[in-house]
């Protein structure tokens, strides 16, 4: 059990009113941290600004809204689950609803980085303790006995000699208490419903068709707005010519904006075709860039001094010059779209008494100070409401769609959905940028003795991650980092850095484990406990946490004693601060190594919901093994190469390889889940598709190695 | 313009359309059934996918103007009460993430187990190719059409 204060410097994280209709209304603060008030110094001021509500009302059903954004996630079921837990109600009495952010005590909604849960953590216990101490407190009064007589549990109050009060019947009253200054929180081994499998709370709408979507949005006189934009990276609209699809049945209007121009007609198939019958002229204004300068400008990088070392430890020169063997190789990785199957779109009306804006967006805060600034409004007259959303994989933090849909609305002076095709989407993207990676490690009797990392990549600050493992594990350590600024819109992909980086160290690993002549899993094992005997610097990472998959994942799988005929590949890594480790099963069909299975183990704290907790894995892995050996997107002069799916190929369901999750017991804060199983996969199927074919893979995509994965 | 007399979950509807738009876009503009999703336009993701006269087809690659007096059923109209086998199976294995696949994976499924009530996973892998999902549901996909045939 634990005490938590529910005030800081008589601010309140949390504010009590009576619901509309009767029944107790209870506003919180997502934003309030896991650390107890009283340890810290200062406390941000957002973490009082209240943006979510729990209401009971007197029917006894429990309403909760969350203000957190739903990307697939499963935010939307998982967080209500924390509360209820506290609140101590049966989860059929609970209705999730998504808040949009239009009143000023909806703020800092932001879905991304695996944090949500992370974050609401303690405000959602929070919250739900409070509101259940309150309902006790109002029974004990208006029974006149001492709140410590009664008890509450799945929606009732219990008080001595057989006494008794559902929820809804003492809400109302319960409104009217004072919010306590310190609650208690259950202990973690007393959760009934954390840790048990709920359901998705959209599943029925998802499964018959409702309308969820942003795509989905239609209104009373909404025009559809599809936008010709520039085809080149570097490229700016000199002239275009509207005659042809102004003669297109439907389109009411063409309007150019900056360098792009809009179709606007009352259809979205007579917008899609008004603007293929757009003509226009472009002028270059920047260099064109193409796939090979990427590649040539980042080897040349890889092969450059860094000004400052992100990380130095002992002197990785002197190690290499001790070692009885070097390993050194590179790996390369190119661009990638999102192609969330939601296509980006978003619906505006700019009127001049407000700005309504409602679609699927990761960022309605930092949005709606764009659109703001973009129209030269106030902020307090833009309201963002949010949607489900088709898949995020960080395409979503980015608002260029909205500012889009703003802009047009305001020109056309009407209410508009912009909507991209699936051309536009994957033509006009913030890409997971290309990178490169340098290895080179020096062993002496099998033991790694010096570690040198150079990354470099396209508009990616700093390509590493210079705390991670294996620093620490080794005296001599250098890890540098080369940026190569681009005109290519570049921006946050699911699990960003890592999603490549870990792949291409994990590669390495297991050639350093061969050269050393070491079992891979036991040449990990031995840097890790190396690292906790005798730290080199500071290690930033839970050592234990991490040795913990490691064995956990080998064990579950039978690491290193397979089944005849089966080839296994390992590789783990920490990022989102989830440790995930996977073994990767492959066997060879007619010469053609086919991946059949991984096995993952994950510490991720507590886990909430575990049928979801394995979806998220489940996808993670699929989706590192499919970009892995999928996914490939160039550039020519400037031009996307790629356009649509018949250009760029994504994994399908027989090629899937099934998944099978191990959670550690754990009572810990959770931690990220929707992007940490996705940078170990790609690395463990690598791995076993070596041992089945002798063919190492520098380069993603492998289909690009001539190889036939069936 | 032209119009057009289809007939879409039971319902004979009329509308005012050009014949080369898309059955996809008819729905969703047109008719209000917004269930069907557009993911790619050119019959490669399934997101689209409905039944005409039962048979799974890509609704962004048919033209209303060639569906004639052929039934078409959508995502909504594939059972009364959300009760078909493969609707109660998505609920036992909670299938979706972020969901925007999951009507077209239904409505392929649903056409491919009429036909193959019994299948094997080999032949859900080759009926089900056609279909995208971006979250990476296969797996749930799968093991839901294999309790949903079982209990058929
Ligand atoms: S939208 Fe029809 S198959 Fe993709
Ligand atoms: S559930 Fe997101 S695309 Fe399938």
């Amino acid at each position: 059990m634990t005490l938590i204060k529910t005030k800081h410097n008589r601010r309140s994280f949390l504010k009590v009113t009576a619901a509309s209709g009767g029944g107790l209304m209870l506003g919180f603060s997502w934003a309030m941290s896991c650390t107890p008030a009283d340890k810290v110094g200062e406390i941000p001021l957002e973490w009082f600004d209240i943006n979510a509500f729990l209401s009971i009302a007197q029917s006894g059903k429990v309403t909760i809204m969350s203000p957190n954004p739903e990307i697939g996630q499963n935010v939307k079921t998982s967080m209500p689950m924390v509360v209820a837990e506290e609140l101590d109600v049966k989860w059929e009495d609970v209705i999730v609803k998504q808040a949009p952010l239009n009143t000023d005590v909806f703020e800092r909604q932001v879905a991304g980085g695996s944090q949500s849960l992370r974050k609401g953590w303690q405000a959602l216990r929070m919250a739900g303790a409070t509101a259940k101490q309150m309902l006790i407190e109002a029974a004990a009064k208006k029974w006149n006995v001492d709140k410590s007589t009664c008890s509450a549990s799945l929606g009732v109050i219990a008080g001595e000699g057989g006494k008794s009060v559902t929820y809804g019947e003492i809400a109302s009253f319960a409104a009217e208490m004072q919010v306590p200054d310190e609650v208690k929180l259950k202990d973690p081994s007393e959760f009934t419903l954390i840790g048990t499998d709920r359901g998705n709370v959209d599943m029925e709408g998802i499964i018959t068709g409702k309308p969820l979507f942003g795509l989905d949005t239609y209104k009373d006189g909404m025009q559809f707005a599809v936008v010709l934009r520039p085809p080149a990276f570097g490229t700016k609209l000199k002239s275009y010519d509207d005659t042809g699809a102004k003669t297109v049945k439907g389109v009411n209007d063409v309007i150019r904006f900056g360098d792009k121009v809009a179709v606007l007609a009352n259809s979205t198939w007579a917008a899609m075709k008004g603007k293929k019958a757009l003509q226009a002229e472009w002028d270059n204004d920047e260099n064109l860039e193409s796939t090979n300068y990427h590649d040539r400008e980042l080897r040349k990088l890889l092969n450059t001094k860094a000004e400052e070392p992100k990380r130095k430890d002992g002197d990785v020169n002197k190690g290499f010059s001790q070692a009885d063997k070097i390993v050194e190789k590179v790996y390369e990785a190119p661009f990638l779209p999102h192609n969330c199957l939601e296509p980006m779109n978003f619906y505006a009306h700019v009127t001049p008494e407000k700005v309504d804006l409602l679609g699927p967006i990761q960022t309605p805060e930092r949005t709606r100070r764009q659109v703001a600034e973009l129209l030269g409004r106030d902020q307090s007259e833009i309201f963002i409401g949010m949607t489900r959303m088709g898949g995020g994989f960080g395409r979503r933090l980015y608002g260029d769609f909205v500012l889009e849909a703003a802009e047009i609305s305001k020109l056309a002076n009407s209410p508009v959905k912009v909507i991209f095709s699936r051309e536009d989407d994957m033509t006009a993207g913030t890409y997971r940028p290309a990178s490169k990676y340098k290895f080179k490690a020096g062993l002496k009797d099998g033991k790694m003795i010096a570690y040198h990392l150079v990354g470099a990549g396209v508009n990616m600050g700093n390509a590493t991650r210079e705390k991670n493992f294996p620093a620490g594990t080794v005296a001599n350590y250098l890890v540098e980092s080369h940026n190569l600024k681009s005109n290519i819109t570049t921006g946050a992909w699911r699990a960003p850095i890592t999603n490549f980086l870990a792949y291409a160290e994990q590669s390495f690993f297991d050639e350093l484990a061969e050269s050393a002549g070491a079992d891979p899993v036991q040449f990990r094992l031995d840097l890790f406990q190396q690292a906790k005997d005798n730290p080199v610097g500071t290690v930033d990472y839970d050592i234990d946490k991490f040795m913990g998959v490691i064995k956990l994942a080998a064990e579950k799988a039978n690491w290193g004693n397979p089944d005849a005929g089966i080839f296994q590949g390992f590789s783990a890594y920490y990022s989102h601060n989830t440790y995930v480790a996977e073994v990767a099963e492959v066997i060879m069909k007619k010469d053609t190594p086919v991946v059949t299975k991984v096995t993952c183990a994950v510490d991720c704290g507590i886990v909430i919901n575990p049928i979801a907790a394995k979806n998220q894995v489940e996808g993670g892995v699929v989706d590192g093994v499919g970009h892995a050996m999928y996914g490939d997107f160039s550039f020519y002069n400037g031009q996307p190469q790629q356009n649509n799916f018949h250009q760029y190929r994504m994994i399908r369901m027989k090629e899937a390889p099934k998944v099978e999750t191990h959670f550690v017991k754990s009572y810990n804060d959770p931690t990220g889940l929707g992007e940490p199983a996705l940078p170990p996969a790609g690395g463990a199927v690598a791995n076993a598709i070596y041992k089945a074919t002798g063919q190492r893979f520098y380069k993603q995509p492998f289909m690009k190695d001539q190889i036939v994965l069936g | 313009m032209a119009t057009f007399n289809i007939q879409v979950n039971g319902r004979q509807q009329q509308v005012d359309v050009d014949p080369d738009t898309p059955i996809l876009w008819v729905l969703r503009d047109h008719l209000q059934l917004v269930g069907t999703k557009y993911g790619c336009g050119i019959a490669q993701c399934g997101a689209c996918t409905i039944h005409l006269e039962g048979t799974a087809v890509r609704a962004c690659s048919l033209p209303v103007s060639s569906v004639g007096d052929k039934p078409i059923t959508t995502i909504e109209g594939l059972s009364e009460d959300a009760s078909h086998a493969l609707q109660e199976a998505w609920r036992e294995h909670d299938v979706p993430q972020c969901g925007y696949c999951q009507a077209g994976q239904l409505m392929s499924a649903a056409s491919f187990l009429k036909s193959n009530p019994n299948p094997t996973e080999a032949e859900i892998d080759a009926a089900m190719e056609g279909n995208l999902c971006r979250c990476g549901t296969y797996n749930r996909i799968k093991e839901a059409i294999l309790t949903a045939a079982q209990n058929s």
